[in-house]
């Protein structure tokens, strides 16, 4: 079980130049959107043809431009959820499962039926796809998919068209379903949220081009590149100088701060997540900064507080979120003097 | 009027629905076909092939009907290779009269399915593809049916047009009664042979036909809209 992409492709104005390998399970590839995800996605389905590269799944070969070899899309078997899930409109449920498999009449009927159980559509065999929300639809789309029995699956933002009220549950059972599948799956998102749970091990693309590979856990708490610190929700980076082994000086903050891990020569930036930073009361301490509050916003279980460094008027606002355990005012008008930069907590970035 | 009705030839009204239906079958399959290649082509081809095959649209039919003639007389090349080998001859014929409906028809039929095939989303044709299907049953079983509002409409656009072809028809088949006279066709002749009631007669038919086909147009245009009026 291994998966091995490595295309370059030139768009006008755009340039995809993806590399990773993955062996079994779930690989996420999570970057903004018009990053090159869906992009990379189309190339390993063999829709979108790279310029150059190698992709080779299980030893077999799909693509290969220097020995020329360019397998067409249905030779590939791969199953392909769309991001619209691409029902066939004029087909009715069953008609869109049974298209999808191949053998005799009595063969087919038998694994439409199958299906349909399996995926509780008994109700639904007879309705268009237009009849059928956005759930029942993914639901259609990924029986259809599974029917075909593919060596790989590739997911295209399988859950950015539905409310979130239904994502959570459908994001349990698609885990539940891909459970018995044991080839790669390939995970497309821009919500390091669905990366986070769906997928072992991911890749970082931005601006067309891959950051970062590895086990999603390390780089969750590990980025490394300031890219794939960003695109892990990290709000706060900042361009910095070195001091010493274990000092720097974060430029766009403003403040000097003392840190755990060593401070190489190739890093360049320094982050940290809104929620590590801590509330301070007095400027005793290490890597304390005086706050000038400018903005708080809330969401139903967070806190935002954009604040700055109150002794550098131009420096960058910084994101302190606070996750909120009442929901009482009095709590929520309490805002600190000091915010402390905990030296564990600080991302060193390359 | 009874009088009329009984004396009247109906040779061209039969004339007009075989020559009408026969043109109609053919434009279909070749203008799907057309406009399925062109679907294929890159965007330079795509606009050289397009104008060529638009080109009988705007063209004056008398123009389309002199290149024809140029094209099927007996005394050019491709004319007498079509009468040695397969003894078929355009000229002053009843399958004059249908190659002339046709070229005008074909048109309206290949832009119209082009048209459709536009509208179709391409993630249909990619995910027929990763499930596994091969191009000719993506194009019949998926392709088609989605595209069949645009392809139904192009179809009863280009029998309208066909049944009422005159210009390219008189050029190519001429005036022979019983032969290549269709309702289009009697209608002139008879009107500049002082005939004004049985000219008027065909003239009734023909606004009538055209009513029906314009209507049936509608009504499957309508089936698919989900509100009625846009504008109320």
């Amino acid at each position: 079980m291994s998966l091995l992409v490595k295309i370059q492709k030139q768009f006008s104005g755009f340039s995809l130049n993806v590399e990773f390998e993955t062996e079994g399970g779930c690989m996420g590839i999570l970057g903004a959107s018009g990053c090159g995800k869906s992009m990379t996605l189309k190339c390993v389905a063999g829709i979108l043809k790279p310029d150059k590269g190698r992709i080779v799944h299980n030893k077999k070969i799909l693509f290969d431009s220097d020995l020329g070899i360019n397998l067409p899309v249905r030779k590939r078997k791969v199953g392909y959820l769309f991001q619209n899930y691409a029902l066939f409109p004029t087909m009715t449920v069953e008609e869109n499962l049974k298209i999808a498999v191949f053998g005799k009449e009595k063969e087919k009927r038998t694994q439409v039926a199958e299906q349909i159980l399996r995926f509780q559509l008994e109700g639904l065999r007879h309705h268009f796809p237009s009849q059928l929300s956005g759930g029942q639809q993914q639901r259609v789309a990924l029986a259809r998919m599974l029917l075909t029995r593919p060596d790989m699956i590739l997911l295209d933002e399988p859950f950015s068209a539905l409310d979130g009220y239904l994502k959570d549950s459908l994001q349990i059972a698609m885990l539940e379903q891909l459970r018995e599948f044991s080839g790669e799956v390939l995970f497309v998102s821009h919500s390091r949220d669905e990366i986070f749970r769906f997928c072992d091990q991911m890749t970082v693309i931005s601006g067309g081009k891959t950051v970062k590979t590895g086990e999603t856990k390390e780089i969750f708490q590990n980025p490394q590149v300031a890219e794939a610190a960003k695109l892990t929700g990290c709000k706060n980076l900042s361009a910095m100088e070195r001091i010493s082994d274990y000092e720097l000086f974060a430029k766009d903050w403003n403040i000097k701060l003392k840190t755990e891990k060593k401070i190489q020569k190739a890093i360049g930036y320094v982050g940290i997540r809104g929620h590590h930073l801590l509330p301070w009361d007095s400027p005793d301490g290490e890597n304390i900064m005086r706050i000038q509050v400018s903005k708080t916003s809330d969401t139903p279980f967070h806190r935002q507080i954009l604040f700055q460094n109150a002794e550098a008027e131009s420096s960058k606002r910084i994101w302190w979120i606070q996750e909120k355990k009442s929901m009482k005012r009095t709590y929520l008008e309490y805002i600190p003097l000091y915010i402390k930069f905990p030296k564990e907590d600080i991302m060193l970035l390359s | 009027m009874a009088e009329l009705l009984k004396t009247i030839d109906w040779s061209p009204m039969y004339l007009s629905l075989k020559t009408g239906i026969l043109a109609t079958v053919l434009t279909f399959f070749l203008g799907i076909g057309a406009a399925s290649l062109i679907m294929r082509c890159n965007n330079t081809v795509k606009a050289i092939l397009d104008g060529i095959l638009t080109l009988p649209l705007v063209l004056p039919p008398t123009v389309a009907g002199f290149l024809l003639l140029l094209l099927f007389s007996l005394r050019r090349p491709f004319g007498s290779f079509l009468m040695d080998s397969m003894h078929l001859k355009m000229v002053q014929t009843w399958p004059g009269c249908v190659v002339a409906a046709f070229v005008i028809s074909f048109p309206l039929m290949y832009r119209n399915a082009r048209a459709a095939f536009e509208q179709v989303d391409p993630t249909m044709i990619y995910a027929g593809r990763t499930l596994g299907l091969t191009e000719r049953t993506i194009f019949w079983k998926i392709t088609v049916p989605i595209a069949a509002p645009g392809l139904a409409s192009g179809t009863i656009l280009s029998f309208a047009r066909a049944i009422g072809e005159y210009g390219a028809t008189t050029m190519l088949a001429g005036n022979i009664q019983g032969k290549t006279r269709t309702v289009s066709v009697a209608i002139a002749s008879e009107v500049s042979a002082g005939n004004w009631d049985i000219a008027g007669f065909w003239v009734l038919v023909i606004v009538v036909l055209s009513f029906v086909i314009v209507l049936s147009l509608n009504i499957i245009a309508g089936k698919n809209k989900l509100c009625g009026s846009r504008w109320s």
